[in-house]
């Protein structure tokens, strides 16, 4: 009797213990494998809202006015299934908002940052594992706040994603300024505080915590990226944060940072005045021109990575390529004034703004060329990961030239505010970053879940989105030079674009497409991660320090003290047999004893 | 395997993005291009648009060019030849890092002029020998959602209680060379008139400038180009390019029509 009791207890002491580890080992995790796959998950799910809220754009685009099949009913019903011209900015709000503040950033900074910094610098986990933790949890109040904000009556946050005064900073200006956009904006200074502890987190960790022999010019092109991206969102970030609280207090306290004297916007007066609407905008895009960098350069890094893998051969200028991004870095932080060419910026500094946009094209294409240099000589092998990061450098190269329509402060009077940008922007980060990251998952996944993905399907996938992307994409470039402009929820009551509707149409059923291809992804995802074939430490035959520790790592990563002898690009060396000389194989006349590798 | 996929991606690539890329201007149906230019600096951007174009066109060529022909050369399906082991190369990266340097120098100064005229270089007119700035034959007002446009009355000053108020309905004569005071009463807006690549964001609190001199009768659409509300994509004007003759009998008759109405349009708008 009394024996049951004392096991009774025993086991309520072990559930509950193992409950609390539970928690602890998958939620409050301070791994950061952990927290990285928290961010993965969190950022792919949020991928699919912001498809779907594309979807909606460019239904309305194609057939304006005209009840969605099936879904408008239920999501509508008041406006007969159609869309109404406020929820139509709203959708646009969002699209942005979700796309950048939920995916793409955190993506790559918060689900592959964490993932593989310190399994690519061979330490086995980040220097402020709490921190580290908390800049997951903290995302969660934005991912409720932006999700009430969508939903918040009368319309939701519906002026835009750059939330220009006076539209936004005034209450009474717009259905879609009540205080949805007040949520809105709390949810994106939390978006803020998560990145400040993870670029804070990731600086340290690649400063502090490289294996012994790790230094900065022997570190992985995809930790350069992010290590550049952390110094990026630790300057800027402040800046849009403090912003932010100036729009909300002059919409909750009265303060009047960003309205003029006197103004009257639908009939009220605003509660005071003295401020300038282009201070916000110089603010904004103090942060969010960086802000662009921040959603490329791991990208670019990671990129690189892959392609010297699957070329079987050293990156081509390694250093330029360091260079090219702290180049890209550094101008990063003096040409946001191209976004307000036509604002009423004065056109002289305007000019100042040209020249140094012109310039930041240079490390852009040194990238590029690196690239090709890259992949010339080698032996390319096609597998899903190369397929993805080659088109991340083809549709790199037309995203980067359209750039230049832009920077032309000319040209911009007429494109700025069209689907040029559109088609510019469009190309960079989802055929650039997304398809870069589609490609990391591919290449990661066996070292994340210990298994394959499925090779065949992975290329169908790459297919269909590379053909659709390009059907939904090329077109905008075309409606630009037409001057068809963005945020328009029905255009073609304009006379000049009046015509333009059938190759909407064509884009529309390219998007549908496109997010439908995506099934194919999760499926292949979902279903590899239980069932695909086990892999041993190292299935690309890869350099980096990532692909010795076990699959999947862990705790503490590593089964071994990595010790690093040479850089991660020793691809086809004529100093071993094998076409790859992993970073802490030790030479071969090293005879050291301890410092025996267990690659393998 | 890899040869078809790889056919296909190079296949969509060339045809996808290379054709209407550089081709698109001749073989896009014009209507579906740059849009109908009417003046003499738009067709200075256009020039500057196309020699862009044209430019980036061929980089474009070139680059996306050398990376198919190197997957196909370089596939390890086809490639026997061990791998070139190599570094980098100092001297390739010299060459290009200083030719795209300098195009786009070459571009950042070239294009320096037409930007002046659009934005710096307001037109003047000679007043007891003084050069001054020409002052605006209309101003136009921006308000969710419609354009609130405003002639000079018979004492000629833009401002005083004998003015012409139109909503939407701007007139200007034809090969003259105008300058019109935008400003925005409420949100910002963008004075956008596509055919003569005019573009001018709106701010409240601030008065702009655009010049122009339109050659060619018409009329021509008014867009907005700013977010300004839900009813953004409604604030739509229309531009009448007419004869001088013409444009002066519409002026008069607008007056003539505002003084038999009982109630000025724009009331309350005496400011400044």
């Amino acid at each position: 009797m009394s024996s049951t009791t004392v096991d009774e207890h025993a086991h309520e002491r072990a559930s509950g213990g193992s409950l609390g580890h539970f928690i602890t080992t998958y939620v409050f995790s301070r791994d950061h494998k952990v927290i990285g796959m928290q961010f993965l998950f969190s950022t792919l799910l949020w991928f699919l809202v912001g498809g779907l809220l594309a979807l909606g754009i460019r239904w309305q685009l194609a057939w304006p006015w005209h009840g969605m099949p099936v879904i408008g009913p239920m999501l509508f019903s008041g406006e007969g299934g159609q869309i109404s011209p406020e929820f139509y900015t709203t959708l646009f709000t969002m699209h942005a908002t979700v796309m950048i503040f939920f995916v793409i950033i955190p993506i790559l900074a918060g689900a592959f940052g964490n993932f593989l910094i310190p399994l690519m610098i061979g330490a086995d986990d980040m220097a402020f594992p709490t921190l580290n933790m908390l800049s997951y949890w903290f995302m969660w109040p934005a991912f409720i706040l932006i999700g009430i904000c969508f939903f918040w009556p009368p319309y939701g946050a519906g002026n835009g994603w750059t939330s220009y005064p006076p539209l936004s900073a005034m209450i009474e200006a717009s259905p879609s300024s009540l205080n949805a956009q007040t949520i809105w904006l709390m949810g994106i200074t939390f978006v803020g505080v998560s990145s400040m502890l993870g670029s804070v987190n990731y600086m340290t960790t690649i400063i502090q915590m490289r294996a012994p022999g790790m230094t900065m010019f022997r570190l992985p092109m995809t930790i350069w990226g992010m290590f550049i991206t952390a110094i990026l969102q630790a300057f800027a970030l402040p800046v849009l944060t403090a912003a932010g609280f100036m729009q909300l207090m002059d919409r909750l306290l009265g303060t009047g940072f960003f309205l003029p004297e006197g103004l009257i916007v639908n009939n009220s007066l605003a509660a005071s005045g003295g401020g300038q609407p282009l201070l916000w905008q110089h603010l904004f895009w103090f942060y969010s021109h960086p802000a662009v960098y921040i959603m490329i350069l791991p990208a670019m890094g990671m990129v690189s990575d892959i392609i010297s893998c699957f070329s079987r051969k050293p990156v081509f200028g390694y250093k330029p390529m360091v260079y090219a991004i702290s180049g890209i870095a550094g101008l990063g932080f003096i040409v946001w004034g191209h976004h307000m060419f036509v604002s009423g910026m004065n056109p002289i500094l305007g000019m100042t703004f040209m020249v140094a946009t012109m310039m930041i094209a240079l490390p852009s294409a040194v990238k590029v060329f690196n690239w090709l240099g890259t992949i010339w000589g080698g032996q390319l092998y096609f597998t899903t990961p190369m397929l993805f990061s080659l088109s991340f450098v083809a549709m790199f190269i037309i995203g980067g030239l359209s750039g230049i329509f832009m920077a032309a402060t000319p040209v911009d009077i007429f494109i700025h505010d069209t689907y040029y940008i559109v088609a510019h922007f469009h190309y960079v980060l989802f055929a650039g970053t997304a398809m870069a990251v589609f490609g990391a998952i591919y290449f990661w996944f066996p070292k994340m879940f210990g298994r394959m993905m499925n090779d065949s399907l992975g290329k169908v996938h790459f297919l269909l989105t590379f053909i659709f992307l390009n059907g939904t994409f090329y077109f905008m470039h075309i409606l630009g030079a037409r001057g068809f402009p963005r945020r328009l929820a029905d255009p073609y009551d304009y006379e000049t674009f009046s015509n333009l509707q059938p190759m909407n149409q064509f884009m529309t059923i390219c998007a549908i497409g496109m997010v439908a291809t995506q099934v194919i992804f999760a499926a292949n995802f979902i279903y590899s991660m239980f069932w695909g074939p086990t892999v041993g430490r190292n299935p690309w035959r890869a350099n980096g320090l990532e692909w010795t520790a076990p699959s999947p790592p862990g705790h503490g990563n590593f089964d071994f003290q990595p010790i690093v002898y040479r850089g991660p690009y020793e691809y086809g060396s004529p100093e071993v047999d094998a076409d790859y000389y992993p970073q802490n194989q030790p030479p071969p006349d090293d005879v050291e004893p301890g410092a025996s590798s267990s690659g393998h | 395997m890899m040869v078809p996929v790889l056919g296909v991606l190079t296949f969509v690539c060339a045809i996808g993005n290379i054709w209407p890329m550089n081709g698109g201007a001749f073989a896009l149906p014009p209507d579906q291009w740059l849009p109908e230019n009417i003046s003499e600096a738009g067709g200075v951007i256009d020039t500057l648009f196309m020699f862009i174009l044209y430019l980036t066109g061929a980089i474009f060529v070139g680059t996306s060019g050398a990376l198919f022909v190197f997957m196909w050369k370089f596939d390890a399906a086809r490639n026997n030849e061990p791998v070139k082991f190599t570094h980098g190369s100092h001297t390739l990266e010299i060459v290009w890092s200083i030719l795209p340097a300098a195009t786009l120098l070459f571009l950042a100064i070239y294009q320096m002029n037409a930007w002046a005229e659009a934005k710096l270089d307001r037109p003047t007119e000679e007043i007891n020998g003084h050069e001054v700035p020409k002052p605006p034959l209309v101003e136009v007002t921006g308000r969710q959602f419609e354009w609130r446009i405003r002639y000079a009355g018979h004492d000629g000053m833009i401002g005083t209680p004998d003015d012409l108020h139109t909503v939407n309905d701007l007139h200007i004569p034809v090969n003259e060379e105008i300058v019109i005071a935008i400003k925005s009463q409420d949100v910002l807006h963008s004075f956008f008139l596509p055919n003569l690549r005019i573009k001018q964001d709106v701010v409240p609190g601030m008065k702009q400038y655009v010049w122009f001199q339109a050659n060619k009768k018409g009329t021509y659409d008014v867009v907005c180009a700013e977010l300004c509300g839900w009813g953004h994509y409604k604030m739509r004007g229309r531009l009448t390019v007419e004869s001088r003759q013409k444009f002066d009998r519409w002026l008069e008759q607008q007056f003539a029509e505002q003084e038999r109405s009982e109630f000025t349009p724009v009331a309350g708008d005496e400011d400044e």
